[in-house]
């Protein structure tokens, strides 16, 4: 079980670390000051409503749940000691991603 | 610069001491003079019962590693005028039970070593080609940086995992792994995977980057760990994926 999820939170720190900042600096700096022309409202809500852009988006926020499961798992079994409650750990942690994941393929898939 | 130092130097004696304690001993400051010169200055003209690992005083046979002001250190490449003005604390390398003074038993890494089977492996009805493997300088630099491991043991003293878990099969034995793994002489790689790939084989390490940066010889165990992570976690979707005749 350890190499799967080891390639979800490798996959997920890459894919975050790539994305998510550049997607920050574009929206959060980039658009705002005026350095990169920013999109129209209805182009965006067309590039945002295609399935293809929201499969993506998905993709990023399992994996990204995945990485963060993955993370806190051993922040809290080794960096905090608590090795001796591995299940409830893991059960919270991957668990934890497994229903944020669900929580955003409604937001993304079903709920548009 | 003052031209005296002080060395605390932890001691025990397991026939006499309870537990370990410090002791101080003011030495020569000399801008040549590493810390193992200190101790072997303490050894020679101040206390001659003080015990320590040292051998070629030149970063080459890995047995005078120690815990030098809170870092592992070779001791034989540790200036004392960087840790001027001192006092200078030594003590043994951690994670390991001490035998005596700065004496550590690195029993557990000799254990461990040979699991891993760390020389080349070729099968045995296989005549050497023209009397050797040629190889080009390009396949030995694949490997080449793990070759330089000196089994000095700082990687293992200052992995926190393994201070957790001395079950783990640790930094310097997992690089030897792989100092083989990529070399293009060797066929042995199947036989180390399963050693390796177990829950106390690379899968325990969560990449710190501790051993890499304690490492005196500048291998990089951490990123020889990481890469494996990413072979074995292939290894093990191919088996998942794949019907058996096409892995």
């Amino acid at each position: 079980m350890e190499p799967f999820l080891w390639l979800l939170f490798s996959a997920g720190g890459v894919l975050s670390a790539l994305l998510i900042p550049a997607m920050l600096f574009l929206f959060g700096v980039a658009f705002p000051l005026g350095w990169v022309s920013p999109p129209g409202h209805a182009h965006l809500s067309a590039v945002l409503g295609h399935p293809v852009t929201r499969v993506v988006l998905l993709g990023l926020c399992v994996l990204a749940l995945f990485h963060w499961a993955h993370r806190f798992r051993y922040a809290l079994s080794d960096g905090l000691q608590l090795k001796h409650l591995d299940r409830a750990i893991n059960l919270f942690c991957y668990g934890g991603a497994l229903a944020g994941s669900a929580v955003a393929g409604y937001l993304l898939l079903a709920a548009w | 610069m003052a031209d005296r130092i002080t060395l605390r130097v932890t001691r025990y004696r397991p026939e006499s001491d309870t537990e370990p304690a410090a002791r101080e001993y003011e030495i020569p400051l000399r801008k040549e003079w590493s810390v193992l010169d200190g101790l072997n200055h303490i050894k020679d003209h101040l206390d001659g019962t003080l015990s320590y690992r040292w051998s070629c005083r030149m970063g080459v046979c890995g047995s005078c590693g120690m815990t030098v002001d809170g870092e592992p250190k070779l001791t034989c490449a540790t200036f004392l005028s960087d840790h001027a003005p001192g006092p200078v604390r030594v003590e043994p390398l951690s994670n390991f039970p001490v035998v005596r003074d700065l004496v550590v038993d690195i029993g557990d890494f000799m254990r461990k070593l040979p699991r891993v089977k760390p020389w080349l492996i070729r099968s045995e009805q296989e005549a050497p080609a023209e009397g050797e493997y040629p190889q080009l300088p390009a396949e030995r630099a694949e490997y080449e940086q793990f070759s330089m491991c000196i089994n000095c043991m700082l990687c293992y003293a200052a992995c926190p995992v393994y201070a957790l878990d001395q079950e783990f099969l640790g930094p310097a034995a997992i690089a030897l792994a792989q100092r083989y793994n990529l070399d293009s002489r060797d066929r042995g790689a199947s036989e180390r995977m399963d050693v390796l790939s177990e829950a106390e084989g690379i899968w325990a390490c969560t990449f710190v980057g501790e051993c890499s940066a304690v490492c005196p010889k500048d291998v990089d165990p951490a990123g020889s760990i990481q890469r494996y992570k990413f072979t074995a976690a292939m290894e093990s979707l191919k088996t998942l994926l794949l019907p058996r005749g096409m892995r």
